[in-house]
């Protein structure tokens, strides 16, 4: 049984207050958004893929706990850099693993919503 | 806060289920009774005697344990309507909960009455059990639905009522107490002006009658619906009280046993009350199990409940209100029940309520079911400690405490993320 000493372990909470890229992307030429239907938690992230196929920058907004801020500050510092198909092989439980911290199922999700909203805005082009 | 009002510790030790530690040595601090309550150790009795000593199935077989069972099923309707003030027995419907309840009038009654460009009174405080059942008239019949605004403060705003409530208005559907805001909705001035413009009204119950005198005849409404699993009942039984006049006019909703009078080759008429509406084998330990739920809530009173949960939320809006970066929701303490909804600016209320159980502290943290009202007061989620009659002092102020420690911990520090 996870502690929520593993859940608000240090690194968490450091990507909680200091977030990586939180805010908008004019450039973004692919976003998407989604939301946790059991929390209400939202997360917008919006992607800037450039003609090599890579992910040349992103940045995430939204409102939740810090379990879905956490990771989505954590998902994206990983990402930029990447290419689309580094990321569509980026997998939910390479997602898990990088959060770091075990997780109960339904906290999980709260994890797994900034993923879930990446791989949905690569194949939402922006103005489509 | 007179310490008069409170009820005496020892009745915690009718509830087996309190007794107990979680997460080690943390006493279970049981703070979620709007979402569901605990039982006594009447209630659970009740039900293993049923279930080991008495029980068949009711109304139909003519042999001595199901003369038992039907006892004691009729008995628990006769204590609903004393419990609820109403004329008559064959007004109680036993049904799943409240959300069945509401269903049903809304099925029934609804389909029934509903005209396009009818209207449909709700407010942005209802639960979704309040919402979705009208929403989906609406879309049945073109019937429109329209909503009493809210005062800042969380309470119903009843001054330019005569905008909203007109002779267009066919019923008006309203919880008698918020299970967000915890506010105290004036049910009885409501259903008096919905009748001056030939509306009916149907009362959300579910977190008033566990806590509240309930009296149908005295609020004068026309529908009130309620769940036992919020008032030291069992769950998957509730009740439907509908006027006698309302109830008979209305079509049957769900088809089969018990509901018939006869059945040809191929038509069927209605069974009486209360019987139209209890089609197949009815929750009947559950039932049972409710009527011992109701004996042990009379035996201890009503008033002298909401005067304990009145004690408790007084302190806990006073001592949680010192919280830095707290907002809590809903009108000040006297005006309403025995529960408080909250957020802070940090952490969000998942988190809180993670760290709060590690204190062996139970809440509710989400949208509790109203996300429309959560829309319109700007949050996604809050906070929710619910007291009943068992919960202290003592546990009310271990949650505000342990509030002020969760705030504390994730206040802004100036952390940074190593960059890599």
């Amino acid at each position: 049984m996870p502690s929520e000493e593993e859940i608000y372990q240090d690194h968490i909470l450091d990507h909680y207050e200091d977030p990586f890229h939180r805010g908008k992307l004019p450039t973004a030429t692919h976003a998407h958004e989604d939301k946790n239907p059991l929390c209400g938690d939202v997360v917008r992230i919006e992607l800037q893929l450039d003609r090599d196929g890579r992910v040349s920058d992103a940045y995430f907004s939204g409102d939740g706990c810090v379990i879905s801020q956490a990771s989505a500050s954590m998902l994206l510092e990983a990402l930029v850099g990447k290419t689309v198909d580094e990321v569509k092989e980026f997998s939910a439980e390479d997602m898990l693993k990088l959060y770091g911290a075990r997780l109960t199922p339904n906290r999980q999700k709260c994890c797994l919503l900034s993923w879930r909203v990446v791989q949905q805005a690569l194949y939402s082009p922006v103005g489509a | 806060m007179t310490a008069s009002a409170l009820l005496p510790e020892s009745l915690r030790q009718d509830f087996p289920i309190l007794a107990q530690h979680v997460h080690g040595d943390k006493p279970l601090v049981f703070l979620d009774n709007a979402a569901s309550s605990q039982r006594p150790e009447a209630v659970i009795k009740a039900m293993v005697e049923s279930y080991a000593c008495d029980y068949a199935n009711v109304h139909r077989g003519i042999h001595v344990l199901s003369e038992r069972s039907t006892d004691a099923y009729e008995l628990a309707r006769s204590k609903v309507r004393a419990f609820l003030g109403a004329a008559y027995e064959h007004e109680i419907i036993f049904t799943s909960g409240t959300t069945a309840g509401i269903n049903l009038v809304a099925r029934s009654w609804g389909d029934a009455n509903l005209r396009a460009g009818d209207e449909i009174l709700l407010n942005l405080m209802e639960h979704h059990s309040n919402l979705v059942p009208w929403f989906q008239l609406a879309e049945r019949t073109g019937a429109v639905v329209r909503h009493i605004p809210l005062t800042e403060d969380g309470r119903l705003d009843l001054y330019d009522l005569d905008e909203y409530l007109t002779p267009r208005t066919r019923i008006v559907a309203v919880t008698a107490v918020s299970n967000t805001l915890g506010t105290i909705n004036p049910v009885r001035e409501l259903a008096r002006a919905a009748h001056d413009v030939g509306a009916v009204v149907l009362v959300d119950a579910a977190q008033s009658a566990p806590h509240l005198r309930t009296d149908v005849q005295e609020l004068d409404v026309d529908f009130l619906a309620l769940s036992g699993h919020k008032m030291c009942g069992p769950t998957g039984i509730g009740v439907l009280y509908g006027r006698a006049e309302l109830l008979e006019a209305m079509p049957p909703m769900f088809g089969g046993g018990s509901m018939i009078n006869r059945v040809y080759a191929d038509r069927f008429t209605s069974a009486d009350l209360p019987a139209k509406f209890e089609a197949g084998t009815p929750p009947i330990v559950g039932a049972i199990g409710l009527g011992a739920a109701i004996d042990y809530l009379e035996a201890i009173g009503l008033d002298r409940i909401h005067a304990h949960e009145q004690a408790l939320v007084e302190r806990a809006w006073e001592g949680l209100s010192q919280v830095e970066g707290i907002r809590l929701l809903g009108p000040r303490p006297e005006l309403r029940a025995g529960l408080v909804s909250f957020v802070l600016d940090r952490p969000h209320a998942h988190d809180i309520a993670q760290l709060l159980d590690r204190e062996g502290i139970a809440v509710r943290a989400g949208h509790h079911c109203t996300q429309p009202l959560h829309d319109h007061l700007g949050i996604t989620a809050s906070t929710r400690a619910s007291f009943y009659l068992y919960n202290t002092v003592g546990e009310v102020d271990a949650l505000i405490a342990a509030v002020r420690d969760v705030r504390d911990r994730f206040k802004p520090t100036g952390r940074k993320r190593r960059r890599a």
